[in-house]
């Protein structure tokens, strides 16, 4: 059974097929983020805090960390960025960039096991990014598409995901530590992405054996109500085998969905996760057993 | 609740029973609601009325996009709505580009766009070609993964007023730059206008790699360009 497993000094988070689904927060991006991207090309995390802060109460398993700012110097801020929010919080991060140097910077800091984001199948990117994600013993995100760009076939993008699978089997890095990015691509625009994704899902989780991520929200790309169609697409592709999602768990509809397919798919043995969640907090305050929560009492040894 | 149930009152339209004035208001309606068929109809029936190309494209297609563009910009109508008009719009456009160009009528613009080299995101410059499409631009999209030499020969072969640039990467956006500088020292900078795009671009990046505009998503490029074209144009006719 395939199960990735990454940390941070003290906390441990296990992705797979029989694991809970895994949220990784999208929000420390300063991609279409105007504020948030002059804040920290001037050094000012206070955004990158309250937002670390924000996804982990929300219940993000692990933070996507990401410094794309254009003209700024990406490696220096990523690296900052990475030690600040792991004195923050004890949840493991993504380092995401496609700035190799920037990949290297955030790994060189990182305490424990992170994730890196991304690989893809260009040649180019495989040959500079795996020998980082071996070298700090890491696992990567690899997504599906290569120099001929993002194929609208889905056994296309599964055969590239299979070439990089492979390759970094060629570098010492196993199975469980990739994770398959497939490629959401807009709905609004191509109406089978979503059965796309699922074939995908499928496909990997049977024959490859690896586990999977997103970009969740990319699927509602221009069309109203994007968090109820996005949880309903978060949902179905549980169903079809993805076990991470990189979304914005500030969104009670999509924590909503995750936990809810959670209970679906029996990952949460009893509902417990979520009765725990979504249990009435009135009803709580005039329990029959009020003043008794504190838990079992065991004796004292 | 909406009542979703067909107006029982409601009579298959026949387009050529209208007059000129309706008729073109009805093409308005049609492109908005994405009917292709029902534009090439009202387009063909102008054009049998003896109406010329130009009037046809103007008054009804390129006046009813505008009104979808509007509420697309406004968030009335959506990504899938807006797609359905331009591929209406397009099969207006289907008959009366041969006529416009015999006619030798000036076209509303012609557009190169490509994503630069090392870039292979494609999708959100794909939106963007198709909705300059349906604003009346004819667009030659040269795909993803472009290098300078690319750029020159489309421009080469095709002559725009445009040239269009996409890249989603903080890695591959610098590649703009480069396309730039090689139209400087070419000594035609000047012959186009540049705009640029893609999630990491910003008005700062643009203005710093000397683009004409960012453009933030597809219908500010289409705003922006049909906009560039006329000021364009204003200055050629004043010069």
């Amino acid at each position: 059974m395939t199960v990735t497993v990454v940390s941070s000094p003290t906390r441990e988070v296990r992705i797979g097929f029989d694991e809970p689904f895994c949220i990784i927060g999208e929000r420390i991006n300063p991609t279409g983020r105007k504020m948030l991207a002059e804040e920290m090309r001037n050094g000012d995390y206070s955004r990158v805090e309250s937002d670390t802060l924000a996804q982990v109460a929300a219940g993000a398993h692990m933070l996507d960390v990401n410094a794309g700012i254009p003209l700024a110097d990406e490696p220096k801020i990523l690296a900052e960025c990475v030690q600040l929010i792991q004195s923050l919080t004890d949840v493991p991060l993504s380092i995401d960039s496609s700035i190799v140097a920037a990949l290297e910077s955030g790994l060189s800091v990182y305490q424990g096991k992170p994730l890196v984001n991304s690989v893809t199948g260009e040649e180019e990117r495989l040959e500079s990014v795996l020998p980082l994600v071996k070298k700090y013993g890491a696992a990567v995100v690899a997504i599906s598409n290569d120099e001929t760009g993002i194929s609208e076939d889905p056994d296309i993008r599964f055969s590239i995901a299979k070439k990089i699978v492979e390759r970094a089997e060629d570098h010492g890095i196993t199975r469980a530590d990739i994770i398959v990015d497939p490629l959401v691509m807009p709905i609004g625009a191509i109406n089978t992405a979503g059965r796309q994704v699922m074939h995908i899902v499928k496909r990997l989780r049977e024959e490859l054996q690896v586990n999977t991520t997103c970009g969740a929200s990319n699927v509602s790309f221009g069309l109203p109500n994007r968090h109820g169609l996005n949880a309903a697409f978060l949902a179905m592709t549980i169903g079809a085998g993805l076990t991470s999602a990189i979304t914005n768990p500030l969104h009670p509809e999509m924590m909503q969905a995750a936990l809810g397919a959670d209970v679906m798919m029996g990952h949460d043995p009893h509902c417990r996760r979520w009765v725990q969640k979504y249990r009435d907090p009135q009803a709580v305050n005039g329990a029959a057993r009020a003043g008794r929560r504190s838990g079992r009492r065991r004796a004292v040894r | 609740m909406e009542d979703n149930t067909p107006d029982q009152t409601e009579e298959e339209l026949d387009l050529s029973t209208l007059a000129d004035e309706e008729l073109v208001e009805q093409m308005h309606d049609d492109l908005y609601d994405g009917l292709k068929e029902e534009i090439e109809e009202g387009t063909n029936i102008l054009l049998g009325r003896g109406w010329e190309a130009g009037k046809v494209l103007d008054q009804a297609l390129v006046e009813g996009m505008r009104i979808v563009g509007i509420d697309f910009r406004d968030g009335i109508l959506f990504v899938p709505e807006v797609l359905m008009s331009a591929n209406a719009m397009k099969g207006g456009m289907a008959i009366l580009r041969p006529l416009l160009a015999e006619t030798g009528a000036q076209s509303i613009g012609k557009v190169v766009i490509g994503t630069v080299k090392g870039d292979i995101h494609d999708i959100g410059k794909n939106l963007v070609a198709m909705m300059l499409e349906g604003a009346g631009f004819e667009v030659i999209n040269i795909g993803i993964n472009n290098g300078v030499e690319n750029y020159l020969e489309a421009i080469e072969e095709h002559k725009p007023d445009i040239i269009g640039m996409s890249a989603l990467l903080t890695t591959t956006m610098p590649y703009m730059k480069v396309v730039i500088d090689t139209l400087i020292e070419q000594g035609m900078r000047k012959d186009f206008i540049v705009l640029v795009g893609g999630a990491p671009l910003n008005e700062e990046f643009a203005q710093a790699i000397g683009a004409d505009a960012y453009c933030r998503d597809a219908s500010v490029a289409v705003e922006t360009a049909q906009q560039l074209v006329l000021e364009r144009r204003g200055q050629a006719a004043l010069a």
